[in-house]
């Protein structure tokens, strides 16, 4: 394996584990606040389903982002009125989103375009196309430096830059601003809070439409940066990779990237690489997109380290009378 | 404080639950251009209107059953067992690999053998996440998720690396003897001549009523099942009475899984007689809205799973008479869902203060 292969897997893995760094960071506000999410699937689908339709109407992609957000924050209100309001079980709402997603999706794809449940193909300003960094071209032959930056750093959508800037931002909101501590504070402990005198409610309410809006985001890149248009079903449980992240990452945002860049660093190296041969044994393919699900289960067991999530997680708020 | 009557609880709010899901996907198919009235005389006739639609209605209904048990068995030990997809997947390779290790002489060994075969692998994949909420507490419902991805991988790997057979690029098993077919309703006494040869409803759907008895025997007549649900009410006070937890949420889970490998019987051996990919065709999710809906009760279970069987047939034949594609049935099912389980209190709060108001002011009248 030469050094342009490895750009290439790099470049790869980069691009497959956008979507997920952007769920995971998504599924990160709403469980710090202490609301489970396993509907990030179902969100991620609305979204690439609106803005891959908006923007092959318009052939806009920024229009057809901003519908994928909308369609992404439609579920995330849903999810809020369910696990909040009435407080319902919220893993059941998670259950109910992604199914609300993944038949409505095909149901209005099938009724505004007759092509069996997709999007027209994508072209020109319908897409987010890959921006060239400056000075990429003019290192391009710089060794070994040279096509780090011209070739994995430069090259891609906006919504990839976007998601790595969301780790520091995510990061610095959660530990180094009010909004943050309080954010924390309502998933660990909800009672301090209203104590202080704010609202509970209107606190878990904004985690989960911050959280439609970044997965939204994680949908929107997939119809119109990773693919061009959008497929039926074709988040393909993504939405459920970025929660085993969420789970690997044990709720952190820089860690939270360490996960994603690795599951997509897997799914890179599977694609390139469908049976590896280790000499001993191969590994097939199944094994190699089993590898995330079997990782966060032996997370989970707290056999490397404990995952131990927000102590209010999952349990709807009752103010005392 | 005066309780609410029985019938508001098991009757009046899941119909009325299940009324505002239907008139929500009444809306749905408006608003793509539909009939509604419409769509559901085609629904009706498709799924109801002959012994035909019958026999396809019943068969999935069958599958459901199982998987809706599965879900409430667990439900009672206050597990969310959202696993059922993946160990009726697994279910199903446990019945392929007894039909296929054997040359069963007669229908009713082999499904039995073919019977023990799913659940025990079912149990099998129910039973590390069982194992790692009750030691380590690790959340069920990730690691059971993670669990359904974890065995359709499985599944693909026996399918595609070693049960397929020579020279066939098919990923899917060899067809099983023709000895271990099931009867269906066309081979039944009396019966039989209104059911054609294509009917796939077969003799599981007797095992899955039984099933429903023997759940219902499980839970409300035997002392596991008290301890179950003394689990399931609160953990804290069963440990008090010296119930183990460890063991109520293995058996539970051991059984819940069990009961969604069993699915296989009328899937794997009783109508593909073999065992495909995505066999399973998310019936392990159906079981949580029928759970839901039949409030985790084996009767309510059977009737939920009649529903979702008449759904789904009906979509079907929805899809075929109609340009509304069959996925309006995933809508109407995750309607279901989120009015049954997760919106419940909207319903049922004001509902409830009503019946509870009235009541008082009986008795002080």
């Amino acid at each position: 394996m030469d050094f342009g292969t490895i750009i290439e897997i790099l470049d790869s893995a980069v691009r497959l584990g956008t979507p997920l760094l952007l769920a995971c960071l998504a599924g990160l506000f709403s469980e710090r606040a202490g609301i489970f999410d396993i509907g990030l699937e179902g969100k991620m689908l609305m979204a690439a389903f609106f803005s891959g339709a908006v923007a092959a109407v318009t052939g806009n992609a920024w229009l057809g982002l901003l519908a994928g957000v909308g369609g992404s924050m439609s579920l995330a209100f849903v999810h809020g009125l369910a696990s909040i309001t009435f407080r319902g079980n919220q893993l059941i709402s998670g259950v109910a989103v992604n199914f609300l997603a993944s038949g409505f999706t095909v149901l209005i794809a099938q009724s505004w375009f007759h092509q069996g449940g997709r999007t027209p193909q994508l072209s020109g300003n319908g897409r987010f196309d890959p921006i060239t960094l400056p000075g990429a071209e003019a290192v391009q032959d710089v060794p070994f430096l040279g096509p780090i930056y011209s070739n994995l750093i430069s090259g891609h959508s906006i919504l990839v830059y976007v998601a790595f800037a969301m780790v520091p931002i995510t990061w610095w909101v959660l530990f180094r601003t009010r909004f943050g501590l309080r954010l924390r504070a309502v998933g660990e402990n909800p009672e301090s809070v209203d104590t202080a005198g704010i609202s509970v409610i209107r606190m878990r309410y904004t985690a989960v439409a911050i959280t439609g809006v970044l997965a939204g985001l994680g949908g929107v890149y997939l119809a119109t940066g990773l693919a061009a248009g959008f497929v039926k079903e074709m988040t393909a449980g993504r939405g459920y990779i970025a929660l085993a992240a969420l789970i690997f990452a044990k709720w952190r945002p820089v860690p939270a990237l360490g996960a994603t860049m690795l599951f997509g660093l897997l799914e890179a190296i599977s694609n390139r690489y469908p049976n590896i041969d280790l000499g001993v044994v191969t590994l097939p393919i199944q094994f190699m997109q089993a590898v995330p699900y079997i990782l966060t289960v032996i997370i989970l067991a707290g056999f490397i380290g404990k995952a131990i999530p927000p102590r209010a997680g999952g349990q709807p708020y009752v103010k005392e009378r | 404080m005066e309780k609410t009557p029985k019938w508001v609880d098991v009757a009046l709010i899941p119909l009325l639950n299940l009324l505002i899901a239907f008139v929500i996907s009444g809306i749905v198919v408006l608003l793509i251009g539909e009939d509604p009235i419409k769509a559901i005389k085609v629904m009706v006739s498709g799924a109801l209107g002959s012994p035909y639609g019958w026999g396809y209605t019943l068969y999935y209904a069958t599958n459901f059953i199982f998987t809706g048990l599965a879900v409430a068995v667990a439900y009672h030990a206050s597990q969310f067992n959202i696993g059922g997809e993946g160990q009726a997947t697994l279910g199903g390779l446990g019945v392929a690999l007894v039909l296929l290790a054997f040359p069963w002489p007669h229908w009713t060994i082999a499904l039995i053998a073919a019977m023990a075969g799913g659940a025990i692998f079912g149990a099998a994949w129910a039973a590390i996440p069982a194992y790692l909420q009750a030691k380590r507490g690790s959340h069920i419902v990730i690691t059971t998720i993670m669990f359904n991805f974890i065995g359709a991988a499985v599944l693909n790997y026996m399918l595609v690396n070693v049960l397929r057979p020579r020279g066939s690029m098919d990923p899917a098993t060899a067809r099983f003897g023709a000895s271990t077919h099931l009867p269906t309703f066309h081979d039944f006494p009396l019966v039989g001549q209104f059911f054609s040869k294509s009917v796939p409803a077969n003799v599981s759907f007797f095992v899955a009523i039984l099933a429903c008895y023997l759940v219902w025997v499980l839970i409300w007549r035997t002392k596991l099942g008290f301890e179950i649900r003394a689990f399931g009410r609160s953990e804290s006070a069963a440990r008090y009475a010296g119930i183990s937890p460890v063991k109520i949420v293995m058996a539970a889970m051991l059984i819940s899984g069990g009961l969604a490998g069993l699915m296989a019987i009328n899937n794997v051996m009783g109508e593909a007689h073999r065992l495909v990919l995505n066999s399973v065709e998310g019936a392990g999710f159906i079981g949580i809205a029928v759970a839901l809906m039949g409030r985790n009760h084996p009767f309510g279970v059977f009737l939920a799973a009649l529903l979702f069987g008449f759904l789904y047939q009906g979509g079907g034949e929805l899809a075929l008479e109609t340009t509304i594609p069959r996925e309006l049935i995933t809508v109407i099912q995750a309607l279901v869902i989120l009015f049954t389980g997760a919106f419940d209190n909207m319903l049922r709060a004001p509902i409830e203060s009503f019946f509870v108001a009235r009541a008082n002011a009986r008795k002080e009248a």
